[in-house]
């Protein structure tokens, strides 16, 4: 019975001690950022509007490889791939991201082989009509090459196009003479 | 049955196979490269090791190749154990240290075997720290793109290449690890069969060039289960859409029809479904500015104005297809009435299918279906190019050769996946394979003996062979040479297991065809399980051959008699099949001409009324094949506008015309059934796949698979706000990726996935065993079967005529690129099509002063066809070869008396 | 005849002052919680966001007024105004000051008693007529609850109500002149205020509601303005036990230096910042804990409370 009463008391000091801990809360400063006016601040890895970047040549990175498509769990982009003919590039024919259904988890810059797509410290894309929520390629290039300033896939990928053949790439040997039959 | 224990379990395995196979019938990842279930094992890759013990207390154990093991009872392995893992993961380690950094484009990425088997080992990181090795690509062609830097060296090329598709012209050169698999020179492959590179080659060394054209991954496709549409065989085909547009063909995998393979007629004879000309929405030709110009019109003015034609009283024409599916013919025929209903099948051309239909309905011989080709062990072969007319077939007979020299192997005791063990053994043994033909054929270079004669002389051939067999068969009079071949023929015959004889309409022969029905049935009587094959020319021949009916001329002479207004033409282009007066005639006759079809083909340019129809790839249908197995084949994508399948244009307007009811035939399954109360010969084809009602826990197959991307993109340039996906009445599949995509039944299964096997190796996953049917029963119904004890009567043999002074005779080559209408638009198999020509033996051309090249003029039936002449040291003296149905040429009704010029060259 | 004219100014005065608390309620509760939870809450309409209230009755008039093709309709449509008539009625007999009275009866007491145990009529067959599972679990809760703590209610006024020798508020309100019953009566005044926490379902005792289990208990099916009355009914009802609260324990009007009526709302103001401050700081009970409360402790106590208070009531006189 004491013990029980003991409960009561304890809890009954309990209840008032939170509600004087919420009280004093009363001359805490406030954590709210007061958006339009005060700008947050943004992590260079902030993972808002998505680009397209090129690379260090000025060359679009992207090649088309439809991972970053498939990595979108709301499967928000598409694009079709074609081949430059007078260089054998691949590159994206049309990319398109409908960001009125994308959530920003950033998949996609982690699919991405080539560094293309990235995230940007960028939120502010609101429209008034949700088509405009739909970027096209033009809308998601860029002429720089976002985070990644030295990484170019051709140098490494190790498939011929114009002016770098085979062997030309980086940690590559020459073609194999098939005709040799020296070591 | 053998017990065997893995990794302690006791499993149930089959006696004789290896261990691999073992394992993958079991459902266990063993990772394997050169092992193929067409190719058997060589045990090139060391990929497939694992840990056998001698008995449960051996715990040190030794690595084996499961593919080199032969699973024997109470054997004792471990899959699992950490050595194995580690040698494995080696493996792949030192296969990747010169695989390049370029998956991303790659073509084959995402169903790669060597990325399934990468992460199946679990290596990640390149160790190799030196330079990667690199390789010049050739140019193979309109077909296949080359990229060796990728090649791991597993030999699956060229083992597929020479040793099962016969080719000559891809090998491995260098030594090594300089090893190159390629031509010895840049330039097209050879074989018919080189697309299946693609799906052989377990990396992308090989991969699809006119899918790079318009590249998709393999997540992306829209795919249902298919039938090609190129030749008579039926072979199983998944094709794949995307962004509205046919993608690229892959291999459907069914035991009973094409297995493995396709031909490349098959894989990239698709590019019609793509083409811009395609009538898209119902057109009608008006006259502007004095010219017929065809201008669209909407479905409801189409059906009010088209309707009218057909309303109770007037009478209509209407022309089958043999391309056309059995429902659209069936369509059109309740559409005109049935005495009103013709095949769309020139005289000659029905007259052969007719003896063959006779034949196989009557005669006592089976059919063996294309993949029990493979099983005959003396295969004759009268008068069909069998690799230009039915190359899958022609894969298949191939392949026949080794049942014989086989035996030798089986002898020493060497299991029959052992790949090069067996080779060795069989030597350069083949076993019985005879053909007679006009001219030299692609099969020639197996053949025991080739004879080539004119038909007349091949089907006095098969009367001899036939009279050797069964001496109560009619006699043919036959000159010493040939009479000893055909005995020789006869004996091997005799002699074999499973013989088979082949034949066909290519010699344009009744006699020929009549011939090989008296073979195989002496062979039947001789109590010998003879098989007869028959080559057909077109999808559905054997199809519309069933419904029964007459033909163009008949039709023709219909409309001469008046009555008949309006005349309407499925999915046909008569051209091709009667003499270009002829067509005219009809088309100036009909007051109406109204065509239906999905090529704007010369007939329906000249059309009143054209209906936009629905390409395989686009409606639902059967296809009978040229057994008589009768395969359905589901819509893999909605097509733009107003195109549907012909059936459904049929259907309207027979409902618009008040002839049948607007309710009437809504759906796929209350027509088929309607089809199959009026034509009972039909009635098992509702058994060729679940109807629309059937459901897998409730829920449609879906067409597309889990990882689908773009549905909230890829049309929204159009409209940001989605439109909810379109039903599909016609099928149990839906149009999206919701459903449930396990446990479906073979006949709705157009993708082979299961976790960890992306490539075209998950086949394996879905077959009751190794080179097994698929789960369930492969897919498909034959709608005709032998009459064991039948007593119908031999033909009687012809009398030859040998001599060919007064004119040639022109007979037709078929080309498998460029002879079928439909694959002929397509631009890489156009690429590959022949230049017209006029094909002589060169001692005939020598005796008019002729030679090869030189410009020549064919007159037949007035006709003039200016061409160059070739010659050939062995093909059938007096005749004249042309090749048949290339684009732009003429037609010419075969066999015909020729006459052969020396053009005037200038 | 100015005797009418008086009332009806009183009652439209009382029905005026009331409305507006209780939407001016909706913005305070919400500005207070964001300042214990350090965030600034509604300031974005108006001075100090004060025009939300406007904008969110604007949003609540024009939404889609929903019943659901399931529902009992009429029950439907009737069950939310019962909250609202009777939190109203209530506040008939409160004396906001010595004048301003709707109706001074002599069983003001048990008239507030009956009219808030009429209140859990409208929970009850709210959660009845939506025909909705978690609704009727919602208004089953709601019964249970407000069965048991009206019990102990009622009890612990009745110290009050023998000390004054009156049920009339009123007298209640002027026999504190000299000393509020909260120092004759401090067991009483905690027990009411319990009960008046429970019976407005707030948190810790908004069991019928839980979001987080019933989705929104007996309202989940209500929508627009039928919502919007139980909105309103809460907040009156926040109200109702404030103002009680103030005149049964805490003094009524009575105070120095400022008017009567100004003492009223500020002792009510106050006690309202209360209620939101435990919304602010507490969890909600668990139903079993909830009942063992009511029954086993808050009733033994409340009778305790009336005998001892009896004992020395009888021993003084």
């Amino acid at each position: 019975m004491l013990r029980k009463m003991f409960d009561v008391l304890e809890g009954l000091y309990s209840h008032l001690r939170s509600m004087g801990l919420v009280l004093k809360h009363t001359f805490a400063k406030r954590v709210t950022v007061q958006y339009p006016e005060e700008k947050p601040p943004l992590a260079p890895r902030w993972r808002g509007r998505i680009v397209l970047t090129r690379d260090p040549d000025g060359e679009e990175r992207c090649v088309g490889c439809y991972l970053c498509a498939v990595a979108c769990p709301v499967d928000c982009i598409s694009l079709q791939a074609a081949e430059r003919e007078e260089d054998g590039r691949r590159y994206p024919e049309f990319f398109r991201i409908n960001f009125s259904r994308c959530i920003f988890c950033g998949y996609c810059e982690e699919a991405c082989p080539t560094y293309a797509i990235q995230l940007t410290p960028d939120f502010e894309m609101c429209e008034y009509n949700r088509q405009n929520l739909v970027y096209e390629k033009q809308d998601l290039l860029i002429s720089g090459v976002g985070k990644y300033p030295g990484y170019n896939f051709y140098n490494v990928a190790g498939l011929a196009t114009k002016g770098k053949p085979k062997g030309q790439h980086e940690n590559e040997d020459a073609p194999v003479d098939v005709r040799s039959l020296l070591p | 049955m053998a017990i065997i224990y893995i990794d302690g379990k006791p499993l149930e395995t089959q006696d004789g196979q290896n261990l691999l196979e073992a394992c993958i019938e079991l459902g266990l990842n063993v990772p394997y490269f050169c092992w193929h279930p067409a190719l058997g094992s060589v045990g090139a890759c060391r990929q497939c090791a694992v840990k056998q013990y001698r008995d449960e207390n051996d715990k040190q154990g030794r690595l084996v190749m499961s593919c080199m093991t032969l699973v024997t009872d109470g054997m004792r392995i471990s899959v699992d154990e950490s050595e194995s893992k580690d040698f494995r993961a080696n493996i792949i380690d030192w296969m990747m240290t010169n695989h390049p950094h370029d998956c991303p484009v790659c073509d084959e990425g995402g169903e790669c075997h060597l990325q399934d088997m990468t992460l199946m080992t679990g290596h990640n990181y390149r160790t190799y720290r030196f330079k990667k090795k690199t390789y010049v690509n050739q140019n193979l062609g309109p077909f296949i793109n080359h990229e060796m830097n990728r090649c791991i060296q597993c030999y699956r090329c060229v083992r597929y290449y020479k040793d099962y598709a016969g080719g000559h012209d891809l090998d491995a050169f260098a030594s090594h690890n300089h090893v190159y698999f390629g031509r010895h020179e840049d330039g097209v492959l050879e074989s018919e069969f080189s697309g299946n590179l693609v799906e052989v080659c377990p990396t992308g060394v090989f991969t699809d060039k006119t899918l790079k054209e318009h590249f998709t991954r393999r997540w992306d496709y829209t795919t249902a289960p298919s039938v090609c549409v190129h030749c008579a065989l039926g072979c199983n085909i998944t094709p794949g859409e995307r962004y509205g547009k046919l993608r690229r063909i892959r291999n459907r995998y069914n035991r009973s029809v094409n297995g493995y393979f396709l031909c490349d007629r098959g894989r990239y004879g698709y590019e019609f479904v793509n083409s811009d000309k395609r009538p898209k929405a119902p057109l009608k030709r008006q006259m502007i500015d004095g010219k017929p110009v065809h201008v669209p019109m909407t479905r409801d003015e189409a059906l009010s104005e088209i309707g009218k034609f057909f309303s109770n009283g007037s009478k209509a024409i209407g022309i089958g297809s043999p391309r056309a599916s059995l429902e659209a013919n069936f369509a059109l025929r309740a559409l005109v009435g049935a005495e009103n209903f013709y095949l769309g099948l020139s005289k000659a051309d029905g007259k052969l299918l007719s003896a063959v239909l006779e034949i196989v309905l009557s005669g006592p011989a089976r059919q063996p279906s294309l993949g029990e080709l493979k099983d005959h062990d003396a295969v004759l072969i009268l008068g069909e190019d069998m690799t230009n007319v039915a190359p899958i077939a022609a894969l298949n007979i191939r392949q026949s050769v080794n049942n014989q020299p086989r035996a030798n192997a089986k002898a020493m005791g060497i299991p029959e996946w052992n790949d090069l063990p067996v080779r060795r053994a069989m030597d350069t043994d083949r076993g019985p394979l005879f053909i007679a033909s006009v001219a030299p054929t692609r099969l020639d270079d197996v053949a025991t003996q080739t004879f080539h004669a004119t038909p007349d002389g091949i089907a006095s051939l098969g009367f001899a062979i036939a009279n050797f067999i069964d001496p109560q068969s009619p006699a043919a009079n036959v000159s010493g040479e040939v009479r000893a071949l055909a005995q020789q023929i006869a004996t091997a015959l005799q002699s074999a297991q499973k013989p088979l004889v082949v034949s066909g309409p290519s010699c344009r022969s009744e006699a020929v065809i009549q011939a090989a029905a008296n073979i195989a049935w002496a062979l039947c009587r001789k109590a010998k399980p003879a098989g007869i094959y028959f080559a057909a020319p077109e999808s559905n021949s054997v199809g519309l051959g069933l419904f029964g009916g007459a033909n163009i001329e008949n039709a023709a002479e219909a409309l001469r008699k008046g009555g008949a207004d309006t005349l309407v033409v499925l999915e046909n282009d008569l051209y091709r099949r009667v003499p270009a007066a002829l067509v005219d005639e009809l088309l100036s006759l009909a007051k109406h001409v109204l065509v239906v079809d999905h090529q704007y083909s010369a007939t329906a340019q000249k059309a009143e009324y054209v209906l936009p129809g629905a390409t395989f790839a686009e409606g639902d249908g059967t296809l009978v094949n040229n057994i008589g197995r009768a395969q359905r084949m589901m819509q893999v994508f909605n097509p733009e506008g107003e195109i549907t399948e012909s059936w459904r244009w049929l259907r309207r307007l027979r409902a618009a015309s008040g002839k049948g009811r607007e309710d009437e035939w809504i759906s796929f399954d209350s027509f088929l059934h309607a089809l199959v109360a009026e034509i009972p010969a039909f009635s098992h084809i509702l058994d060729a796949a679940p109807t629309a009602a059937f459901r897998v826990g409730g829920l449609k197959i879906p067409r597309q698979s889990h990882r689908y991307s773009g549905r909230t993109a890829m049309k929204a340039n159009v409209a940001v706000s989605e439109t909810g996906v379109t039903a599909d009445p016609d099928s149990p599949m839906s149009f999206s990726m919701e459903g449930f995509s396990m446990m479906t039944p073979a006949a709705l299964m157009s993708s082979f996935w299961t976790p960890g096997w992306n490539s075209a190796q998950s086949i394996t996953r879905f077959q009751e065993e190794v080179n097994g049917p698929l789960e369930g029963g492969d897919p498909g119904v034959r709608l005709i079967e032998p009459q064991p004890d039948s007593a119908v009567p031999y033909f009687d043999a012809v009398e030859t005529n040998e001599s060919h002074d007064a004119a040639w005779t022109a007979l037709p080559l078929y080309h498998i690129y460029g002879s079928e209408e439909l694959s002929a638009s397509s631009p890489a198999v156009a690429e590959l099509s022949p230049k017209p020509y006029a094909m002589l033996h060169s001692d005939d051309a020598r005796a008019r002063g002729l030679l090869d090249g030189d410009a020549v003029t064919v007159k037949i039936d007035g006709q003039e066809i200016s061409t160059s002449l070739k010659t050939n040291d062995t093909m059938a003296r007096g005749v004249v070869c042309l090749p048949a149905g290339l684009e732009d040429a003429p037609y010419i009704e075969f066999p015909a008396a020729a006459e052969i010029l020396r053009s005037v060259t200038s | 005849m100015s005797s009418v004219v008086t009332s009806l100014l009183v009652i439209v005065f009382v029905l005026f002052s009331l409305l507006t608390t209780a939407s001016l309620l909706i913005w305070l509760e919400r500005r207070l919680l964001a300042l214990w939870q350090d965030r600034y809450g509604p300031n974005r309409v108006g001075p100090f966001g004060l025009g939300q209230v406007l904008a969110d009755m604007i949003k609540i008039f024009f939404k889609e007024d929903w019943t659901p093709p399931f529902a009992d309709r009429p029950v439907f449509v009737i069950a939310p105004t019962f909250i609202v008539i009777t939190a109203l009625m209530s506040f008939a007999v409160v004396p906001f000051s010595p004048s301003i009275l709707v109706s001074d009866i002599d069983i003001g007491v048990l008239f507030f008693l009956a009219m808030s145990s009429l209140g859990v009529y409208s929970v009850a067959l709210a959660g009845w007529a939506s025909n909705n599972k978690y609704a009727l679990l919602g208004a089953l809760r709601a019964s249970a609850q407000m069965l048991a703590y009206e019990v102990f209610m009622g009890l612990s006024l009745m110290g009050v109500v023998a000390i004054t020798g009156s049920f009339s508020m009123q007298a209640i309100v002027k026999a504190q002149e000299n000393i509020w019953f909260i120092v004759l009566q401090p067991i009483g005044f905690v027990i009411f205020m319990i009960a008046g926490i429970a019976e407005t379902h707030r948190i810790p005792f908004d069991l019928p509601e839980a979001e987080s289990e019933l989705v929104a208990g007996f309202h989940s099916e209500y929508s627009g303005m039928k919502f919007g009355m139980f909105f309103v009914g809460e907040y009156i009802g926040i109200t109702l036990i404030s103002a009680l609260l103030v005149t049964l324990f805490m003094g009524g009007w009575h105070g120095p230096f400022l008017p009567p009526v100004l003492w009223f709302f500020i002792k009510v103001f106050f006690f309202i910042c209360g209620f939101i401050l435990l919304r602010a700081s507490l969890p909600r009970m668990r139903y079993d804990q909830l009942m063992a409360f009511g029954w086993k402790l808050m009733l033994p106590l409340s009778l305790l409370n009336l005998m001892a208070t009896g004992a020395v009531i009888l021993w003084s006189s």
